[in-house]
């Protein structure tokens, strides 16, 4: 891919941003941070890449460890999430007070 | 070696990772759909992961040598697999174990030691491209006449990587210190170095200049010498900046996080790098602004740092005089409570620390028990990060539809019996609304004084909010002092109500 091409996925990818994160409820900013936190370590991605090649000891020992961080982010970030996310809970009964 | 050709299956799976990511935060628009968002991140996540793994599996090259040939194989290095594989479980075990274990209210330190894990991978995979960049793709191989072959990083390459590297060691060290300020480790005080912004400055344009020299000659001097001087910003910027002022910082880092994991898709040319990094840039970016407007402050005043400083100086100078104020006990507070239609309960930071959430949704119970209509409401600032107090709250199991934002419900005080606040303050003067003086003038406050009673648990008299103001409302004829422990006057309270 040249490298307009890159910019131009990243500037709507910015658009897009803006918007869906407009739309997150203030209620679920904290699991908003968590998961993007997860997200984010897609950087995984060039760690892999880094302890997959041959060439250079160094740079792979420094991708493995790169996965190691990635890797905790990823699982501990959605997992986190979703440990939060089942805590939200409406009502369980429209009518509670009784008396 | 030649540039790594993008396979367009491979292409295409990115994206549709990068899709994913999208709509994982598109589901978080409502608690009702946000669980199949964070699945849908999953996914995305298991995609970009699995095809990288397919893609990129290591090999070692085999020369055989026969009596009439020589033939290079190349077989999967089955090793270098293991110990990929062995990376991703460990750091699999550990991520799960500390998602787990945490509590709720060690939320905003967790989010931010993850976020300078982001920050030190980014790194990490910075200085691996830099050292093997044909790996990458982003080098050509020079061959020159004389001396070794040597690779040439692409130009754009050189300003992407340089950018991800100096992203990411500030989010790095940042976020350290953001976690040690937040865990307790580390006071949260501002610390406030003579100078600091001449230094910041100095710093900032030093990073600016080797990173531009960097694009020039690709020297490893300019690279590691930017990688230092981006480790030391993030500790300057951060150290400054204190207490209440912290869900701006945690926001940042967050943005920050992001900015740095686009730079380094756009140096791997992957669209889910860039995609998600677009997404979550913008995301703590929009956060920190929601942050900031309802601290009526400037991002750059809030960076800049020192907030509290100067106000603390002066509230023990002002000498205030005395002015009467009502204490009421446990008891007074359950009898006005069970008498009341509505009740509003304000939690602010003071909650979390007494971990009082719990026992507050206790006392809601039995209030309703007794026919009282209970709402929460929650300023956007209350707590160390956005959304701090909703997670506190949801962990109680208040139902989300009690608790609600500033601007919906700050109408109701009027018409509300009473007002319950619990470990907050700065949120509830009304001096930011009257008081141009006052450091919190502009910033938007929940009306607690238009309530019929308010009920204020505070610790003692004498500590003031963070931003070292007084609060009109204490010494209010219609407010009552409570006077205690947050934990403790709830569970009082409780007793009381039975």
């Amino acid at each position: 891919m040249d490298f307009v091409a890159i910019l131009s996925i990243f500037v709507l990818a910015c658009f897009v941003g803006y918007y869906v994160v407009w739309s997150v409820t203030p209620a679920l900013h904290t699991p908003l941070m968590a998961v993007t936190n997860a997200i984010s370590s897609v950087i995984i991605v060039g760690a892999l890449i880094a302890s997959a090649a041959a060439g250079s000891t160094s740079s792979k020992w420094l991708g493995l460890l790169g996965v190691v961080l990635a890797s905790i982010n990823i699982f501990g970030g959605f997992a986190v999430t979703s440990r939060m996310l089942a805590m939200y809970k409406k009502k369980e009964r429209p009518a509670v007070a009784k008396h | 070696m030649e540039q790594v050709a993008v396979n367009p299956w491979v292409a295409l799976a990115y994206l549709v990772s990068g899709v994913c990511f999208i709509l994982a935060l598109r589901g978080l628009s409502s608690p009702t759909t946000s669980q199949q968002g964070n699945r849908y991140g999953m996914i995305g996540m298991a995609i970009a992961v699995m095809m990288t793994l397919v893609t990129h599996v290591p090999t070692v090259s085999l020369i055989v040598e026969g009596d009439d040939y020589a033939a290079i194989f190349s077989r999967v290095d089955k090793s270098a697999v293991f110990e990929i594989l062995a990376a991703i479980g460990v750091g699999a075990a550990i991520g799960i174990v500390t998602a787990r274990r945490i509590a709720m209210t060690a939320m905003p330190q967790l989010v931010a030691a993850f976020h300078s894990l982001v920050g030190l991978a980014a790194v990490l995979v910075a200085v691996a491209a830099y050292l093997n960049p044909v790996a990458f793709g982003i080098a050509d191989v020079v061959t020159p006449l004389i001396g070794q072959p040597f690779a040439v990083i692409h130009a754009v390459s050189r300003i992407e990587m340089i950018l991800g590297v100096a992203i990411g060691a500030i989010t790095f060290s940042g976020s350290v210190i953001a976690f040690l300020k937040l865990n307790g480790n580390m006071g949260g005080a501002p610390i406030l170095l003579p100078a600091r912004h001449a230094i910041n400055l100095g710093v900032g344009l030093a990073i600016a200049w080797f990173a531009f020299h960097f694009w020039l000659t690709q020297s490893p001097f300019d690279f590691w010498l930017v990688v230092l001087l981006s480790f030391a910003i993030g500790f300057l910027l951060i150290v400054p900046i204190g207490g209440a002022d912290m869900p701006v910082v945690v926001s940042m880092l967050n943005s920050y996080s992001g900015w740095a994991a686009a730079a380094m898709g756009f140096t791997l040319h992957n669209s889910a790098m860039i995609i998600t990094g677009a997404l979550v840039g913008s995301s703590g970016a929009i956060l920190s602004y929601i942050m900031c407007r309802a601290m009526n402050r400037s991002f750059i005043s809030v960076i800049a740092g020192g907030f509290g400083q100067s106000a603390e100086a002066g509230s023990g100078g002002g000498a205030k005089v005395d002015r009467p104020w009502k204490r009421g006990s446990a008891e007074d507070a359950a009898f006005l409570m069970s008498q009341a239609e509505q009740v509003i309960i304000v939690p602010g930071y003071g909650m979390a620390v007494a971990q009082a959430q719990h026992v507050l949704r206790e006392m809601a119970d039995k209030l309703k028990e007794h026919g009282v209509r209970v709402k929460y409401a929650i300023h956007p600032v209350a707590g160390r990060m956005p959304g701090h107090m909703n997670v506190l709250l949801a962990e109680a199991n208040v139902p989300y539809d009690e608790v609600f934002e500033l601007e919906d419900i700050n109408s109701e005080f009027a018409q509300t019996d009473v007002a319950f606040v619990i470990g907050a303050n700065d949120v509830t003067n009304p001096a930011a609304k009257t008081d141009k003086t006052s450091p919190i003038y502009g910033m938007p406050v929940l009306d607690v004084e238009k309530a019929k009673t308010v009920l204020f648990v505070k610790r003692s008299m004498g500590g003031v909010g963070y931003a070292g103001v007084d609060n009109d409302v204490f010494y209010m004829d219609n407010t009552m002092m409570l006077l205690a422990d947050a934990k403790k006057m709830v569970e009082e309270i409780v007793k009381s109500l039975d």
